[in-house]
């Protein structure tokens, strides 16, 4: 029977990005006893590659007000948002934008010393009538700023961090309650027990299960991955969005803040073709109609350049000085990866894979919530989630731009306070770890250090990526769906038989990486499954058998599909929950066909 | 529009099995769409996979893939092969303790970052609102706030080299001076006395190496010179 080295904490949490920043300044300044665990110093998180802004209805440039932010986020989603989430979140994030600035951050300013606002897709003033400055930012660099402005609040914190640890698996009790994690050092490949009273999810997104992504490499969805190994399902994990600027080719991200400032995009005739797709909004409609648009235009003949196979992104009848001032991240960008200074050439954008709407479920504080077998959704004692990993659900089928830092600023500070309040609250027992819970893990891990005959983690994960993009893209097709679920519970097989040369016990990034595609085969067939499931179009999921009729608007199907997928990883077994239409102080936001 | 064959140079040294580092010839056929040095070791790695190296965002903003590339520090995700004689040798950041072939122990250039306090500090109770900054007091932390803490510059600077325990370096003192440029932050005497010492912020000796790598275009030396000119304001 291995045993394990053991450390014990007030609470532990997972993944060191903006929620994991922000939730665990709460916890440092409530005087828990904290571990943060990251698979990289904090500042190299993907939150630090969030460009444009982070939403908020500060009003600092014309009125603006959080219902009307609400109405947005509510419409943005394809009305699959739990409204109560979304009441919070936007009526929270003026407060959590200021908070920000008084902890340092470096938010660009308007000529009276505001914080400068910059109009963003989806973002209107007046429920849905005309464009509004929400987006709060810094430069095209919000996400830097961001990240660095709250790793600094937490060096002032004095909080713990264990840097370069990769959490394996989390822990339970026979009663299903959550007592830490497993984590192994990567520079030592040291296994050590966890045990927190409360546990935090923090770890971001997985959208590397894609072959073309914007994310980073670390985005390998591995609290998704830990959580359904624990038997957590994972909600709504049809819904993707696809950013509609990325660098063609290169997958890097170019700001929607780029539109905001004025950029244009363009076909192969020049034409300003969105103002075919909303006639209202154009260039700053939601990202999922965007995206939508320019695969129709390229799927037409409408194509750029010589393989006809993107579109432009225009900016060159801006001030050079305005993208100097406003967009030199996005310059740099271009220059590097695609070749083109923007101030002289527009730039050759394609729809990206870039964020994950669904996620562990929680409600708006925070706290995971799952279905407890007879018709209830019940609170996991200890467990949390926030950042892109949760769904709370604010993003329902397709998020709004701005609203990720949004959500990661209110939800890390949350949950972080749902976590204190539950560690206060009553003297909580350090119960013995179950020693099955322990040889899960070391299992996992033996049986990849000792593949023999096995399958080389690169062909596994390029097989389960090139199946991701073919047939679980920006338009999704009846009999791809079905295929690729087969295709998918392959390269599971695949998965499964993992094998690395490299043994070394020192910073074994072969091993990491084998350990991390054990997470991404999760979300990928979360996505694949649940999406051949959902046999209607919403938001950034739209299907060829499900179209725009008058009883259903876009595809929309409200009758039958007005609620949450949750996917269980044991037999993968679907099952549904309402979503919820009651904002908490106001009126529901009816539902109606969605136009911009 | 072919594939070609990169040639490297790579140091490699694992604790666990080598005695001590060898350079490592090799070579990678990369595609016409792979023109990052990054995008070459990501297929190296996958003819063999003991490698190590970090990598994250792979768009030049996380910091994480810096190493020395042909004798001179950058970050390999935003250095184009094109530009690289070959073959192209790599090695760890100098003057860090390597853990493993191009992997580094950043512990004491964290450490010297911590210690200049990077944080705003402002005693005043915050405002209901935003602390006002004008647009031309804001434009003070640009080339400096953006600063990726990938080390390039401050393992580039023999100051820091020789005293890596004593000297902040080009990265700590580019902080120290967006903290003290801050026009939120009350406490600028408190972060010169900090660096008032013959080695934490005089060790400088403007050899600028930390200019001509940083992979960001930052200035260290420039912040470094206004810090001097502080402390020498306050002195008369």
């Amino acid at each position: 029977m291995a045993k394990l080295a053991k450390r014990t904490f007030d609470a532990v949490v997972v993944g060191a990005g903006g929620a994991g920043l922000r939730a665990a300044l709460q916890l440092s300044e409530a005087g828990l006893k904290t571990a943060v665990l990251s698979k990289v110093f904090p500042t190299r998180s993907h939150t630090v590659a969030a460009q444009g802004g982070v939403s908020a209805s500060l009003g600092n440039s014309e009125p603006d007000h959080w219902h009307w932010h609400m109405y947005d986020t509510v419409k943005g989603s394809d009305w699959l948002g739990d409204q109560d989430a979304i009441e919070f979140m936007c009526r929270a994030a003026p407060q959590a934008v200021i908070e920000l600035e008084h902890f340092g951050m470096p938010f660009d300013r308007n000529d009276d010393g505001t914080i400068y606002q910059r109009p963003f897709g989806g973002h209107m003033s007046n429920f849905g009538e005309k464009p509004v400055r929400r987006a709060c930012a810094a430069a095209d660099r919000t996400g830097h700023a961001m990240l660095h402005a709250l790793y600094q609040r937490n060096v002032r914190a004095n909080t713990q961090f264990f840097v370069e640890w990769m959490a394996l698996d989390m822990i339970r009790d026979a009663e299903g309650k959550v007592l830490g994690v497993i984590a192994m050092e990567m520079e030592t490949a040291e296994i050590v027990i966890f045990q927190a009273k409360a546990t935090l999810f923090a770890t971001g997104g997985a959208g590397r299960i894609y072959y073309s992504s914007t994310n980073a490499f670390i985005n390998t969805g591995d609290g998704l991955g830990m959580a359904a190994r624990a038997g957590i399902p994972l909600e709504d994990m049809e819904f993707w969005q696809f950013h509609p600027t990325g660098v063609a080719g290169a997958g890097v991200l170019i700001t929607e803040g780029v539109r905001g400032e004025g950029g244009i995009l363009r076909n192969a005739s020049g034409e300003r073709f969105m103002e075919r797709y909303a006639p209202v909004a154009k260039d700053l409609a939601s990202r999922d109609v965007v995206s939508r648009a320019m695969v129709t235009e390229i799927n037409e003949g409408r194509g750029c350049g010589a393989g006809k196979d993107h579109v432009l992104l225009d900016i060159t009848h801006l001030d050079p000085e305005v993208i100097k001032h406003r967009l030199p991240g996005i310059r740099e960008i271009s220059i590097k990866f695609a070749g083109v200074d923007p101030i002289k050439a527009p730039i050759p954008v394609v729809p990206t894979c870039h964020y994950q709407m669904g996620g562990i479920p929680t409600n708006y504080h925070g706290e995971v919530v799952v279905p407890d077998g007879a018709g209830n959704h019940v609170v996991v004692p200890g467990f949390y989630a926030a950042g892109e990993v949760a769904c709370a659900s604010v993003h329902g089928a397709n998020r709004l731009g701005t609203n990720s830092l949004l959500d990661l600023l209110v939800f890390g500070k949350s949950a972080g306070d749902s976590l204190i309040k539950y560690v206060k609250g009553e003297v909580r027992s350090m119960p013995e770890i179950p020693q099955s819970e322990i040889d899960r893990t070391l299992a996992r891990v033996d049986r990849l250090n000792n593949q023999t005959n096995g399958v080389e983690v690169n062909d596994a994960r390029l097989a389960m990526q090139r199946t991701m993009q073919a047939h679980c893209g920006v338009f999704r097709f009846k009999d791809m769906l079905k295929q690729g679920v087969e295709k998918i519970l392959e390269v599971e097989k695949m998965v499964q038989k993992t094998q690395i040369k490299d043994k070394s016990k020192v910073f074994n990034t072969a091993r990491i990486e084998a350990l991390e595609l054990d997470n991404l085969i999760e979300v990928a067939k979360a996505t694949m499954i649940s999406a051949e499931a959902r046999t209607e179009s919403r938001g950034a999921h739209v299907r060829d058998d499900a179209p725009d009729t008058p009883a259903t608007p876009n595809g929309r199907d409200d009758a039958n599909w007005l609620k949450h997928t949750l996917w269980h990883r044991e037999g993968n077994k679907l099952e549904y929950k309402p979503v919820n239409l009651t904002p908490l102080t106001v009126e529901t936001i009816e539902l109606k066909a969605r136009s911009y | 529009m072919t594939t070609q064959t990169v040639k490297f140079s790579i140091y490699r040294y694992d604790p666990d099995k080598d005695k001590k580092p060898y350079m490592q010839d090799i070579s990678v056929e990369v595609e016409p769409g792979e023109r990052k040095l990054l995008d070459a070791l990501v297929k190296l790695k996958v003819k063999d996979d003991t490698l190590s190296f970090r990598r994250s965002c792979r768009e030049g903003v996380c910091g994480s893939d810096a190493m020395n590339i042909n004798g001179k520090n950058g970050l390999a995700c935003i250095t184009d092969i094109d530009t690289l004689k070959q073959p192209i040798e790599l090695r760890p950041l100098p003057g860090m303790p390597v853990v493993r072939d191009l992997i580094v122990d950043m512990t004491q250039f964290f450490k010297q970052y911590h210690s200049i306090k990077p944080y705003v500090v402002n005693d005043t109770p915050p405002p209901e609102k935003e602390r006002l900054q004008s647009p031309e007091d804001r434009k003070e932390l640009d080339g400096l706030y953006e600063c990726i803490l990938c080390a390039c510059c401050s393992t580039s600077c023999p100051s820091f080299w020789w005293n890596p325990d004593k000297f902040v370096g080009p990265a700590g003192l580019l902080a120290a001076y967006r903290f003290i440029a801050d026009t939120r932050d009350t406490t600028i005497n408190e972060r010169l006395d900090n660096l008032e010492d013959p080695y934490r912020l005089f060790r400088c000796h403007t050899i600028m190496n930390c200019v001509d790598v940083c992979p960001k275009e930052l200035n260290p030396t420039k912040a470094i010179g206004k810090i001097k000119e502080l402390m020498i304001k306050r002195v008369a």
